[in-house]
């Protein structure tokens, strides 16, 4: 297990990630099979590109799953990803890396929970935004131990 | 101004309920789906390792429940053709959904409404899942927001 953050460890401004990513057409195949989810923009250009689109895009769920990855990495074992939420905005390709991002926004306490909100986002080689998104995690507290 | 599809009589489906469906949640399920978005924590990839943490075992990561899918509730407007967009979701986790759980996932529609856009009319519908383990725990509550336009 990688190592654990803890509540007083972080501060607003706290940078979380970057988490890179590089899916490939494979890992959209893969990421069809596994979640069920056989659209044809995700696997044939041709349909994607009858449809209008530049070519096969990425699932927005797999970028779902590519700040849920973010997310509990930063919350570790001892930590808990309370809430977690997306936003599609823009269409991400394969061959084209993606980077996972995140700062804490707010930290704070309630009821015995130690909990910290993030902002998070999904960028592309061109700094775009194209998945914003938030989060909120429970982390150990030195104190509480 | 009046909605142009959802009106008053369309606005009555919100609350109208899925039929619950029931998934047993493999551990090769689980560690497909790590793989899939390539998530290597072992929380998610080894029940040697696993059991070692505070959960004692193998656990699904956040989004694995896009595996269960849930039967959709049936939105009926008079709209005779249109697109579909994904436009997000949130989660609420409360509870780990464990390898060998059976998951009961049940959605509902909790929102409709029409918003004015670029192209036309828009509309919204939220859609609430909920994922409920063999003890009636609710581990986890998605709402999603597809956009028709």
């Amino acid at each position: 297990m990688a190592k654990q953050i803890y509540f007083e460890d972080v501060e607003v401004g706290t940078e979380i990630g970057p988490l890179e990513k590089n899916p490939t057409t494979q890992q959209l195949a893969k990421y069809a099979g596994a979640s069920g989810d056989f659209y044809q923009i995700h696997y044939d250009k041709d349909f994607a590109l009858g449809n209008g689109l530049p070519g096969v895009i990425l699932h927005g769920a797999l970028k779902n799953g590519f700040l849920g990855h973010l997310m509990t990495d930063f919350a570790g074992e001892h930590g808990w990803l309370r809430k977690l939420g997306v936003q599609y905005r823009g269409m991400d390709q394969p061959g084209t890396q993606v980077i996972a991002r995140g700062k804490v926004s707010k930290k704070y306490t309630e009821g015995g929970d130690h909990l910290v909100d993030c902002e998070i986002w999904l960028e592309n080689n061109k700094g775009e935004k194209t998945t914003p998104g938030s989060a909120t995690v429970i982390l150990p507290s030195r104190g509480a131990k | 101004m009046a909605n142009k599809y959802v009106t008053d009589e369309a606005k009555k489906q919100i609350g109208k309920v899925s039929e619950p469906r029931t998934y047993e949640v493999e551990r090769g399920a689980i560690r497909r789906f790590a793989e899939a978005i390539g998530d290597p924590n072992p929380l998610f990839n080894s029940e040697r390792e696993a059991r070692q943490s505070r959960f004692g075992g193998m656990i699904a990561p956040p989004t694995f429940c896009r595996s269960m899918g849930a039967a959709i509730p049936d939105i009926k407007l008079d709209m005779p053709t249109f697109r579909g967009l994904d436009g997000g979701s949130e989660w609420e986790y409360l509870a780990p959904i464990r390898a060998g759980d059976r998951i009961t996932v049940q959605s509902k529609l909790v929102d409709l409404r029409e918003a004015a856009g670029r192209l036309g009319p828009m509309v919204f519908s939220v859609i609430e899942t909920t994922y409920t383990n063999q003890f009636g725990e609710v581990c986890v509550i998605q709402r999603s927001t597809g956009i028709r336009y």
